[in-house]
């Protein structure tokens, strides 16, 4: 017998109009595994994302959610999903039990078995003192963290959360992440959206890195650094064009290229490497500013793949919406 | 069935607490309907001083108050989808058709609450002094006529969905509704446009049957008001979840 996964997706796209938004996109999701899409705002995530719970269709392409078909029986889908929007989606003006209680009764949970879920899922997020007050007075932390309490309250199978920390400071992001690896270790399938690299990093066990609607890599954070050999040395010098000419005119290292003011290229074993580094930039009359030296990080194997740095862009433009703009 | 009256109670369920959570609302839908009451009944009234003017209002004011709160909440849905609420619906294992019962039923019950309440004033203030039967058909009466101005608000909620253009919607669809119709001109003594024009609005219908109840002055029979309401609720609310069926976030 073959293993179901969780969640298989099979050649979708989705165009707006003339814009891709998704291209022929495919991969599968194994259960109990928290799988991140990373990329920046406008590669394509939400749309992924919001087709997978069937709030948009396909152009082609089609996916199975738990084995089911999300054209064929999309009520079904969503009935065994739960999902965390990148935009707000509580009603401010209600308190937080009476969102979670219409949310329970929306997804048809029996009275009692609403009341005890809701007291569980609002210990989790920490929220319980607060279920009474309403959602307008709570802060940006934590209507995240009663979004994913609302999320989980019919107990899905499978959580999407699309950029669950857009918007959050350093210390409140963090705080998120140690909730959602609670939730992994109850064992429900997660599916990540996110432009934060080291949130990939930190949560995923499986990383899709997606551009302009593409899947351009797709495996273990561990295996994606090893894309980049070795190590990252970064050079500042007062003439960068020359360091770089030097650096691929000598073959000191590889994938030299110019960003933030310095250049940076790859190298085998980066202690070793910068003597003669620093005497080839000598005598070719460069004078070296400083010299930074790290292990690969995701950000590293972004540039490498796509040549760009990861898009930084302010929160509420989804690519969803820029989807729309482009197909007007 | 059990399943989806559960989810229908839900969406009602939401609009009544988001009302009851606003009191600014409360307070800001009752205090219009007053000062019509007040200053329109006696300012207009002591020109026409043959005629009880505020008494004629009366059921006309009660109209104003269902058809405002009415197309308010229907055409809510807009800020449902502005704020991201919407979404949480729509990705629901619920029925488009549920939404739309849910939300009509919702702004129904607040609508037909303040209507209420202005009834219940006017009997106070001695503008009228209905059975208690005639008050029970004239709440029954709200309900038809505020389910189908919901749906009414729906229809235009499906069809513009930019935030920016609501309040215009609100004043386009509410303004004429209310204006050109018999809830502050007798039929009688109307300009022959303002006549035919009054005659293919609904308002006119539930003012005229809230008067037949209230204080005995409707121009047309009773049953004909009834089902002329009823037709165009079922039509209202079919073209409601039609339309809505086709929104998408």
């Amino acid at each position: 017998m073959e293993k179901m996964s969780a969640i298989e997706v099979i050649s979708l796209t989705k165009k707006f109009g003339a814009f891709t938004a998704v291209d022929s996109i495919s991969f599968s999701v194994e259960e109990g595994e928290l799988f991140g899409f990373l990329g920046p705002n406008g590669a394509g995530k939400s749309t992924t994302a919001y087709i997978l719970t069937t709030l948009l269709k396909p152009t082609s392409g089609t996916a199975k959610i738990n084995g089911i078909d999300i054209l064929q029986s999309p009520e079904k889908v969503r009935k065994s999903i739960g999902i965390v929007f990148q935009d707000q989606t509580l009603d401010n003006r209600l308190s937080a039990y009476d969102n979670l209680n219409i949310h329970g009764m929306l997804y048809n949970m029996p009275a009692a078995a609403r009341k005890k879920r809701i007291k569980e899922v609002l210990e989790l997020v920490e929220l319980s003192e607060w279920e009474n007050k309403l959602v307008k007075t709570f802060s940006g932390g934590m209507r995240r963290r009663l979004e994913i309490a609302r999320g989980l309250l019919h107990t899905p199978k499978i959580l999407f959360l699309d950029e669950p920390t857009l918007g959050l400071d350093a210390h409140t992001r963090r705080h998120m992440w140690t909730y959602i690896k609670k939730l992994k270790e109850q064992g429900i399938t997660i599916v990540l959206s996110t432009h934060y690299l080291e949130e990939a990093d930190a949560l995923c066990d499986r990383i899709a890195i997606i551009d302009h609607g593409k899947i351009i890599a797709l495996d273990t954070p561990q295996n994606l650094k090893k894309l980049v050999g070795g190590q990252v040395l970064s050079i500042k010098s007062q003439d960068n064009e020359k360091m770089l000419g030097l650096v691929n005119s000598k073959n000191l290292g590889a994938n030299a290229r110019i960003l933030n003011g310095s250049v940076s290229f790859e190298v085998k074993n980066g202690s070793e490497a910068i003597p003669g580094i620093v005497n080839a930039a000598e005598k070719a009359g460069i004078k070296i500013e400083s010299i930074e030296l790290h292990v690969p990080s995701l950000e590293d194997v972004f540039i490498k793949l796509t040549g760009e740095q990861i898009r930084e862009e302010t929160a509420g433009q989804s690519d969803f919406k820029r989807g729309l703009a482009h197909g007007h | 069935m059990a399943i989806e009256l559960i989810k229908i109670y839900a969406v009602w369920f939401r609009e009544v607490k988001r009302f009851a959570n606003s009191k600014s609302r409360i307070v800001g839908s009752l205090a219009m309907p007053l000062f019509f009451l007040i200053a329109l009944g006696g300012g207009i009234g002591a020109l026409v001083p043959d005629f009880n003017y505020p008494t004629f209002i009366l059921p006309g004011i009660i109209g104003m108050t269902i058809l405002f709160n009415s197309i308010f909440s229907g055409v809510s849905i807009i800020w449902d989808r502005e704020l991201g609420y919407l979404k949480e619906l729509l990705v629901a294992p619920t029925s488009r058709a549920t939404i739309v019962i849910g939300k009509a039923l919702g702004g129904a019950t607040t609508s037909v609450l303040q209507g209420a309440v202005i009834l219940a004033l006017g009997i106070i203030f001695g503008l009228a002094s209905p059975s208690l039967i005639g008050v029970l058909l004239a709440i029954f009466i709200m309900v038809i006529f505020a389910t189908l101005i919901v749906s009414i608000g729906i229809i235009f909620a499906s069809i513009i969905t930019e935030i920016e253009t609501f309040q215009l919607v609100v004043n386009l669809i509410m303004m004429p509704l209310f204006f050109l119709s018999n809830a502050l001109f007798p039929v009688e003594k109307m300009p022959e446009w303002l006549k035919t024009l009054s005659m293919f609005n609904p308002v006119s219908y539930g003012v005229d049957a809230l008067r037949t109840l209230i204080n005995g002055a409707g121009s047309n029979p009773f049953v004909l008001d009834i089902l002329i309401l009823l037709a165009i609720l079922i039509v209202a609310l079919g073209l409601a979840g039609a339309l809505f069926n086709r929104t998408s976030i």
